[in-house]
């Protein structure tokens, strides 16, 4: 049984059914979901095999968006790849320009100013805002409510997509970081505009709980379903709210203090069950934290410059050695390991995507449960196509 | 935590024959590895795992790296003294010779439990030829599991102990590890039409001597 | 368009104030046809969220026609290659179109779908989808607005309201010579077989026009 699809009646790859023979189970079946799938959150596709509706295998098959981003990176200067990380997780293009500017910065040794470092937080925690609401909406348009929760996080989106369009000159591509600092500063009537959407989110997520949380199809569909534990998910390197649902209290920003996020006062929730549920809810209670910081944020950040006087962008040639810088993305650990020779572009430019390597424990979660369950544990993931495939 | 040089000299004095040493790096990142030789890497990450001191549970990046065969040039300058009384003549002879490449696999080590890092460790295939196998360390580490496929599928380093083995990112009957420096893209150039070639003929014809009498085009 | 005789425009909506309608059958499937526009479901990647965001409250596609997104190619008449087709997906995407029914149209979003975008020295990265699938509209951006989505889809909605039911102009399915079922590329060694239909595509032409 070949298990990446190939049969000698279907070409490889598209959808087909077929009809597996195992002595000890009678008859299962293998069915290919994807890489065309409404559910799949892009272009992902999963070969599951099923025994009725219980899963007793499943193997994912990526590369349908492998775009070579690194190989493009090696041939690019390190200014020039800043838009294409944009574009690897592209619902958070801000935090994937940190991570980035992070490592090309320890790379070079270059120092940040603060009134950057509050502003990176800022859009950091906007962009956590933003791509959490999006992942409570997908994750309830999987379990079946078709596009009504979605309307209503977009809705919020678009707020947030209008504010990063004004200060970056881009909805979702914003290429905003850069090393040493930020390339626009943020005027007093853009902080303001944060203000007020600030202070009218937690209405909204008051609302959208409201809605959503206490739900019993959402309950039923979610609670004791693809459970994590905590031992499991340290050794498959799962990070980000994955992790945090599994109850283990890891959260870079706290671990690493980056920024300047020792200076902030956050909680980071944990979830008890390391189930789907929990990993909706940690989202959601993420959230709430988010919107304190960015209160902190816009009640702290000083005046000043935005940007390292002593950075040089074009020609920039950093000396040789390596990095390897992480934030904690929406997603997860994102982190950018560079090798440098001296010269305009890296020698080796490696992304650590969040999203490739939780999709490691995607067939532990499902096993044993329905296919209908499938779709929405790997909803809950979180997974974005153009990070796992780079 | 404790520097790479106190782990290095704790590894060599638990694993007395294997070959560990630091690489410094020399850039400002001051991230310093350990070379580990194959034949240890595995006991070695067990022992990095589950030390008391250490406690790297948590492997979060695996990378790949290709380094191609690099010609060396070695100049001896030998100096000749003059037989007439003059000033010696020094004369240079440079032999070259090849160093043969490498592919190396990068592993970054952070603690969750006790919320430190990053150790980081490297390893070496002999050549970049035949000579490809490491072994995996996703039984000590699931996390390389998709990561060390990758790396597999990109670059050819094979692993051996690595549960399912097989290409992640390209298609099942791809022939090349692209992510190699000597990677030749299949021939397929596509002239890009740009608005300069009209823009060119537009402006030549509108900076051409105007003929006697009516409107300029 | 053949002419057709005798009414004018202004005679036309002067007996529509006195509530006679006068159209032309032609007229009338092709406003059917172009006002009813149902995409797949299909995103491959960033390009795909501004698609969403197109069909969500604010910019609203349903007003377009586009009411429903089908997840099925065979009740969908739109596919809206939203982001960069790789060449692992290409087979996909063309067994997707042929799956499609007839009258069946492509929109190539953003510039991955057009020619291969920023990621066009790629070796997995396919130099544009109008290789393989013919492409009637091309929405340049990266990625688009979901304003330029709309603009091109409008584009598309004025493209079928021109073409007629005979003659040259007709759409695919109503004209004996040509085909509606396109190659689906295998995959080689190296690259894919072939890595291009020249049925669809050629190369653009590298000599200036004078």
């Amino acid at each position: 049984m070949s298990l990446t699809g190939d049969s000698p009646l279907f070409p490889s790859g598209g959808a087909h059914v077929r009809a597996v023979n195992d002595e000890f189970h009678g008859d299962l079946l293998e069915v290919s979901m994807g890489p065309h799938h409404p559910s799949t959150h892009g272009v992902f596709r999963m070969i599951v095999t099923l025994d009725g509706e219980r899963i007793v295998k499943l193997k994912p098959v990526l590369g349908y968006l492998h775009r070579n981003h690194e190989k493009i990176g090696e041939g690019t200067s390190y200014l020039a790849s800043m838009p294409y990380t944009d574009r690897l997780d592209y619902l958070n293009a801000m935090t994937n320009n940190w991570a980035y500017a992070l490592s090309v910065e320890r790379l070079g040794g270059l120092a940040v100013p603060e009134r950057a470092e509050y502003l990176r937080i800022i859009l950091a925690e906007l962009s956590r805002l933003q791509n959490h609401v999006c992942l409570a909406g997908f994750l309830l348009q999987d379990t079946g409510a078709s596009g009504t929760p979605l309307m209503y996080a977009f809705r919020e989106r678009e707020t947030i997509l209008d504010l990063f369009e004004s200060l970056s000159g881009s909805r979702m591509m914003c290429n905003y970081q850069r090393f040493g600092g930020c390339r626009v500063d943020a005027s007093p009537e853009w902080l303001g505009q944060v203000s007020t959407l600030v202070d009218g989110f937690g209405a909204f997520l008051d609302e959208f709980e409201q809605l959503i949380t206490g739900n019993e199809i959402l309950m039923s569909r979610t609670q004791g379903i693809g459970v994590l534990k905590a031992a499991d998910a340290v050794a498959a390197g799962i990070t980000g709210p994955l992790l945090r649902a599994a109850g283990v209290g890891y959260d870079i920003r706290k671990v690493d203090g980056y920024g300047l996020y020792n200076r902030f006062n956050f909680r980071v929730p944990l979830g008890a069950h390391g189930d789907t549920y929990d990993r909706y809810m940690v989202r959601i209670l993420e959230m709430r934290e988010s919107i304190t910081i960015l209160q902190q944020a816009l009640r702290d950040i000083p005046t000043g410059p935005i940007m390292d006087p002593k950075a040089k962008l074009r020609g920039f040639r950093p000396k040789p050695g390596e990095s390897y810088g992480r934030i904690e993305g929406p997603k997860g650990e994102i982190g950018f390991y560079l090798i440098s020779d001296g010269s305009a572009n890296p020698y080796r430019y490696r992304v650590r995507p969040p999203s490739f390597v939780n999709l490691t424990v995607l067939e532990d979660l499902c096993l044993g449960h329905t296919i209908a369950d499938s779709v929405v544990i790997l909803g809950s993931i979180d997974i974005v196509l153009g990070e796992v495939d780079r | 935590m404790e520097t790479p040089d106190q782990i290095c000299h704790r590894l060599l004095a638990r694993f007395p024959s294997a070959e560990i040493s630091v690489l410094q790096n020399p850039g400002p990142a001051a991230q310093h590895s350990l070379l580990v030789g194959p034949a240890s890497v595995r006991e070695v990450a067990e022992f990095l795992r589950d030390d008391p001191l250490l406690r790297l549970d948590f492997c979060s990046n695996v990378t790949g790296v290709d380094w191609p065969d690099k010609v060396v040039v070695d100049v001896t300058k030998s100096t000749v003294p003059d037989p007439a009384g003059g000033p010696p003549k020094v004369t240079e002879q440079k032999t070259e010779h090849t160093q043969p490449g490498y592919l190396e696999v990068v592993y970054h080590l952070y603690s969750v439990a006790l919320r430190h890092g990053p150790v980081i460790i490297r390893t070496r295939t002999a050549n970049r030829t035949d000579a490809v196998t490491l072994p995996s360390l996703t039984p000590v580490w699931r996390a390389a599991e998709f990561q060390e496929r990758e790396v597999f599928d990109l670059f050819g380093v094979v692993f051996s102990g690595h549960p399912d083995l097989r290409r992640i990112l390209m298609w099942d009957g791809y022939k090349d590890h692209p992510m190699r420096r000597d990677y030749v893209e299949p021939e397929d150039y596509e002239w890009e039409p740009t608005p300069h070639g009209d823009l060119v003929d537009k402006s030549k014809r509108a900076h051409a001597p105007k003929p006697a009498g009516g409107p300029t085009p | 368009m053949t002419a057709m005789p005798t009414i004018t425009d202004e005679e036309r909506s002067e007996l529509r104030r006195h509530g006679i309608l006068l159209t032309s059958v032609e007229e009338l499937y092709n406003w059917g046809r172009s006002h009813s526009v149902w995409p797949l479901q299909f995103g491959l990647a960033c390009c795909a969220i501004e698609m969403i965001a197109a069909s969500m409250a604010r910019f609203d596609i349903a007003r377009f026609g586009s009411e429903v997104f089908r997840p099925s190619p065979r009740q969908a008449d739109l596919l809206i290659v939203s982001g960069t087709v790789t060449k692992k997906m290409a087979p996909q995407v063309v067994r997707l179109w042929n799956q499609m029914a007839e009258p069946k149209y492509c929109i190539a979003m953003g510039a991955c779908a057009i020619s291969g975008g920023p990621f066009k020295r790629g070796y997995n990265v396919l130099k544009g989808i109008d290789r393989f699938v013919p492409v009637d509209i091309y929405i340049p951006g990266c990625p688009p607005r979901p304003e330029a989505l709309l603009h091109g889809l409008m584009e598309l909605q004025k493209k079928i309201s021109g073409q007629s039911i005979k003659g040259p102009d007709a759409p695919r399915h109503l004209r004996a010579d040509t085909s509606c079922e396109y190659p689906v590329p295998e995959f080689g060694e190296h690259d894919l077989l072939p890595p291009k239909n020249p049925d669809v595509w050629q190369a653009p032409d590298s000599s200036r026009k004078q």
